[in-house]
């Protein structure tokens, strides 16, 4: 899926927009989201992810090739931690097992009455 | 941010009202959301791209507990940052790495 697909999406679904408008609404979503990470600020998404700006210290690293140490200098980094419900989204018999799970869990409690220690 | 600010802030940068914001920040991520369910990977230029990595079934461990487990196939949406973006987190401009190239 490309950024063409998205404004496609959002030319049919939303309605009212030109596709040169449904393209530019778009275009505004994708560039918002980029000035708030500029700024090293995070964009949290509920249902979808986190977009998260991390500081990453200097260390060293590497030449893989040669073997030789180099320093990595100090960065900032972006990384993405999708959402639990993206999660499930993606693996349902996974997440239909687990709540199968818990369920069970919750009523073998209920009725084991397990003597605590106290 | 969270979505609910990015609708607010789409909408005055595109003059629209918010609830038409609202329908097409949620248009975006239910149409990326439905393209990772068909494990199709996304690519936005200048942003980045999505990938769905698949992963085996592996034995792992309750960090709490120390207790083995058996960790179950499973799919997981992986995100690589673009060039440009990449640049513009770490203080860049745009256009290049890190300190090199004009604004604009």
């Amino acid at each position: 899926m490309t950024k063409a697909e998205i404004i496609d999406c959002v030319y049919e679904k939303v309605g009212g927009f030109s596709k040169k408008e449904s393209a530019e609404v778009v275009e505004a979503v994708f560039d918002t989201m980029k000035e708030t990470l500029a700024q090293g600020d995070k964009v949290k998404i509920s249902g979808f992810g986190n977009f998260v700006v991390r500081e990453k210290k200097e260390r060293i690293g590497r030449n893989p090739q040669t073997g030789e140490p180099i320093p990595i200098s100090a960065r900032k980094v972006l990384t993405f931690k999708p959402s639990q419900v993206l999660k499930n989204v993606l693996n349902p018999q996974k997440a239909q097992k687990k709540k199968e799970a818990e369920a069970a869990a919750a009523a073998a409690e209920a009725t084991g009455g397990d003597p605590g220690g106290e | 941010m969270t979505k609910s600010e990015l609708i607010e802030a789409v909408s005055q940068r595109s003059k629209i009202t918010k609830s038409r914001a609202e329908m097409v920040v949620n248009c975006v991520f239910d149409a990326m959301t439905a393209a990772l369910e068909r494990g199709e990977g996304i690519e936005i230029r200048g942003y980045g791209s999505f990938t769905v990595r698949h992963y085996k079934e592996y034995d792992g461990r309750n960090p709490r507990t120390g207790k083995a487990v058996s960790v179950p196939e499973k799919r997981l949406p992986f995100f690589k940052v673009g060039k440009e973006l990449k640049a513009l987190v770490n203080g860049g401009t745009a256009n290049g790495e890190g300190s090199s190239g004009d604004d604009d």
